[in-house]
């Protein structure tokens, strides 16, 4: 099995809402993350704002999905990259966006961070050390 | 689209027997759903359907079998939390039979 495991990295670059990418992108990680392959997300341009807090979709009557995306730690995925200079550009911090954990089982549940902040130049070395890049 | 009657309520279901409405759900179309599949549902069960509707209200999203056995073993204790116990009350595979019971839509990933 391990000799097939396969670096994914899913790339986030849309607003969450006004196209379907944001929501399709979630399901096809949450689809992928049952075989067991080492998972990854980025979120850089507007696919930052899909992590933000408090979102409110009733005016626009779509289906709020962002608390989805606590759920990602329960399928292990735990590594979610998100680019430093997205976030600046537009006016936004690490505090405005989700707190998102997944729980360490082998350190009897400790709850562990699953952001991490990178520059551009950082997140391009991430990207180059993948296997498979989806794009959305 | 198909319905099911109980308790003198008429509730719509899509072509595969899940709710179409989540907010219509009550525990009487519950019972109803099993007893077509020939089940009765025990207070197992119910710790089971509670859970997923929890999830759901939480997360917006029906849990994987894999994610589900964990997250019950966790809540319930481990000799729950297991693939074996959580098959023989729902045969027809815990994630789909439950969530369907709980008036959830089908698990993401399940076909």
């Amino acid at each position: 099995m391990s000799e097939e495991t396969k670096k994914m990295m899913y790339i986030n670059r849309k607003a969450p809402y006004g196209t379907i990418y944001a929501w399709e992108s979630l399901e096809v990680v949450l689809i992928g993350a049952a075989f067991e392959q080492d998972v990854s997300l980025a979120f850089m341009d507007d696919g930052v704002f899909q992590l933000t807090k408090g979102q409110d979709t009733k005016g626009i009557g779509m289906k709020n999905f962002s608390p989805t995306y606590s759920a990602l730690g329960d399928y292990e995925v735990n590594k979610i990259y998100v680019e430093k200079e997205s976030l600046e550009e537009r006016g936004l911090t690490l505090d405005d966006l989700q707190h998102l954990v997944w729980e360490d089982e082998d350190e009897d549940y400790a709850e562990k961070d699953s952001i991490r902040l990178v520059s551009r130049a950082e997140l391009a070395d991430v990207l180059a050390g993948q296997d498979v890049l989806f794009n959305f | 689209m198909g319905t099911i009657e109980a308790n003198g309520k008429t509730y719509e279901t899509d072509e595969e027997g899940y709710l179409a409405d989540l907010n219509s759900w009550d525990k009487d179309v519950a019972d109803v759903m099993a007893k077509i599949d020939d089940c009765d549902l025990t207070d197992s069960h119910w710790e089971v359907i509670n859970f997923l509707r929890e999830y759901y209200e939480e997360y917006q999203i029906a849990p994987a079998v894999r994610v589900l056995t964990k997250a019950i073993g966790k809540k319930l204790g481990k000799d729950k939390g297991n693939s074996k116990y959580l098959y023989e009350l729902f045969p027809y595979g815990p994630a789909k039979q439950a969530c369907k019971y709980a008036g959830l839509p089908k698990p993401t990933g399940c076909v």
